[in-house]
């Protein structure tokens, strides 16, 4: 995984809350067996009509959208299904971050497997951004905090061993494997 | 005397191959890992990028559900299946539990089912246990006391190559139910109104556990139903502590431990639940004997009301609007009466045999409202021959409606069963989620009674008014 330390892009808003992974990348696009192109499909069916032209009034489709690498969306995003091609289609499409009030526990795990920053900001910083598309701003991982248009920062959490890999490109699953003895020593402890 | 400890921090405690720290999250022991077709093609190709085996193959178990058909003549031969990409992702299935040395219980084995079916049925799970499986419903096997929850496939690879996750500790929420669920008032209904009440992202960061004397007079399927929608409160998981009920259910099940093991592992089940005196960080108070049939209104599965009531008036909120305009409901107005053009019974949440029952018990002697569409689909083929051997079958044909193989099927229609564009559905499945039963579909989450007594009538009926 490439490393990532800063990111500063315009923002793009997704005026819903409670946005599933479902909606993100529906289900009858996950017979796929493998992890990309999936960014074809992202928000299908809320950017697409019926025919599969695209709908005028969604927020991907608009100009001002294009090249944008922050989604901003409300409170709990991606609760639903478990599905790690959500940020897989994120990241397909072009995004690197996604900001909000809450994520959903899996999503927000699946997306820091993936290089997908989910940056969870207080409700007023939030409230600004929501209702200010197109903002200049960025993100910074080793201070943890995104900073607006005005200069003003505001902190986000970020799990610190995660942050660790983010910002050193280190692969967890070699970290895992690089804990055998322990986990040999462990399966002996317990006859399993 | 060490301090008393919830059930979820025993069996978190028992698994910590490492504990965690300031800068690292624990490593996690995972006892069981169930695999299915569509979470996991991708976790196999980093095992072959990598050169890497499945460390534990005899503690990893797959089944094929989500993607599989439920005509009979595609699951066991006659018409080929008959979406292309999902007989691929079958035989990629196959081929990668064939190259791996994994258990599979293939399309045509006589126990294949819903991942989180077959789980508790052939006894894998047990209480404990850690269980882990590319599915939010994993949730599921919690009602037998384990700590079950669903993971990304990044994690399914980890799993697989070194058979631990990295996890940070996640919270603990009692839920505790008191009072007796009314006649008509099931599992299902109760873990709609617990959602109801927190919210769908109420739960998030938590692992639930379901307490009191309500929860402790639930069977099996009942506890597993309630514990399955866990993941719609956006809890981590739930749980129920084991008991003499769980070990009645467990005894003599293919895969449980038997004789002197049996006798061992009873022994050290018994010390799993909740000493008394632990401490939750947050706890939830729920009165259930007031309880009425649930149904959902709107477009997540927090969005749900009692059947004898009216959509709930938000006149400021935009995104309760957008729900309701998708679901072609006026706030103010009441669900009850509403026509209906399918009725879904089957998923985890209710494809169990007694989920069949009560279906059935409605249906008996009556017939499924002429244009309405019924499905009937068995969680498991298990199931199904269960409910074939006490002539559920027969009732549900006889009714109008259609028996299918098992598999995950309406839930989620990946397979081609779809609600068409448009049309309600009252679903016993787990999400109301826009366009998740078919593009435009309209969901009404409920339970097997309300989903069988609003195909009678071809309307949203409270069950009780047929029973």
């Amino acid at each position: 995984m490439e490393p990532i330390k800063t990111l500063r892009s315009r923002t793009v808003v997704l005026r819903a809350s409670d946005v599933d992974t479902d909606q993100i990348i529906p289900a009858r696009f996950l017979t796929t067996t493998t992890r990309s192109g999936l960014g074809a499909h992202l928000f299908a069916d809320w950017r697409y009509g019926a025919d599969g032209a695209p709908q005028a009034d969604f927020v991907l489709n608009r100009p001002e959208a294009k090249g944008c690498t922050i989604l901003v969306a409300g409170n709990n995003f991606g609760c639903g299904s478990s599905r790690e091609h959500a940020p897989w289609a994120l990241t397909d499409y072009g995004f690197r971050a996604v900001v909000s009030t809450q994520f959903a526990d899996i999503f927000r795990n699946n997306s820091l497997k993936n290089g997908l920053l989910p940056i969870m900001v207080d409700p007023a910083a939030h409230g600004w951004l929501m209702e200010h598309p197109g903002a200049d701003v960025s993100i910074d991982l080793e201070s943890t905090t995104l900073t607006l248009p005005s200069g003003q920062s505001v902190r986000f959490p970020l799990e610190p061993f995660a942050r660790y890999c983010l910002m050193n490109g280190v692969d967890e699953l070699g970290f895992l494997l690089g804990r055998e003895n322990e986990i040999q020593a462990y399966e002996a402890r317990r006859a399993v | 005397m060490p301090p008393p400890q919830t059930l979820f921090e025993k069996v978190w405690r028992r698994h910590e191959v490492a504990a965690e720290t300031p800068d690292t999250p624990a490593v996690l022991y995972i006892d069981l890992h169930l695999i299915h077709e569509v979470t996991s093609p991708q976790a196999f190709a980093v095992l072959r990028e990598r050169g890497l085996p499945v460390r534990r193959p005899d503690l990893t178990f797959a089944t094929m559900d989500h993607s599989t058909p439920t005509r009979t003549e595609q699951v066991f031969g006659g018409a080929p299946i008959a979406i292309e990409a999902a007989a691929r992702q079958v035989r990629e299935l196959e081929v990668n539990c064939a190259g791996f040395g994994v258990e599979l219980l293939g399309l045509r084995h006589d126990r294949r089912g819903i991942v989180h079916i077959i789980g508790p049925e052939l006894g894998l799970t047990q209480p404990g246990k850690t269980v882990v499986c590319g599915d939010s419903h994993t949730s599921t096997h919690g009602a037998l006391g384990a700590l079950a929850f669903g993971i990304g496939t990044t994690e399914v690879g980890h799993v697989l190559a070194t058979q631990c996750l990295l996890q940070r500790k996640p919270r603990t929420l009692a839920i505790n139910v008191s009072g007796k669920l009314a006649a008509g008032v099931t599992a299902k209904d109760l873990i709609l109104a617990i959602i109801g009440r927190i919210g769908v992202a109420g739960g998030t960061g938590h692992v639930i556990e379901y307490r009191g004397e309500t929860i402790a007079a639930l069977d099996m399927d009942e506890r597993m139903t309630v514990c399955n929608m866990s993941i719609e409160a956006g809890a981590r998981a739930g749980m129920i502590a084991p008991d003499e009920t769980t070990y009645a259910y467990l005894a003599h099940r293919p895969r449980a431990p038997q004789g002197e093991a049996w006798e061992k592992a009873l022994a050290q089940w018994r010390q799993l639940p909740t000493d008394p005196g632990a401490r939750f960080d947050k706890e939830v108070d729920i009165d259930a004997s007031g309880l009425e049939p649930m149904v959902t209104y709107g477009t997540n599965p927090g969005m749900v009301m009692p059947i004898s009531g009216t959509i709930p008036q938000r006149p400021d909120d935009a995104v309760f609007a957008k729900s309701l305009a998708y679901m072609g409901f006026e706030p103010g107005s009441p669900l009850a009466e509403r026509p209906v053009n399918v009725v879904f019974v089957g998923s985890c949440t209710n494809g169990r045999l007694s989920d069949l029952r009560d279906a059935a018990s409605l249906l008996r002697g009556r017939k499924v409202a002429p244009g309405v569409q019924m499905l009937v689909v068995p969680g498991s083929q298990q199931v199904k021959r269960d409910a074939e051997a006490e002539g559920l079958d027969k009732v549900f044909l006889e009714a109008g409606a259609q028996w299918r193989e098992s598999g995950c099927s309406m839930c989620l229609g990946m397979n081609g069963d779809l609600v068409p564009k448009g049309q309600y559905a009252v679903s016993t499945s787990n999400r109301n989620f826009e366009g998740r039963q078919g593009v435009g579909a309209r969901t009404l989450l409920a339970s097997p009674l309300t989903a069988a007594a609003s195909a009678v009538r071809g309307r949203v009926t409270d069950p009780r008014e047929l029973m």
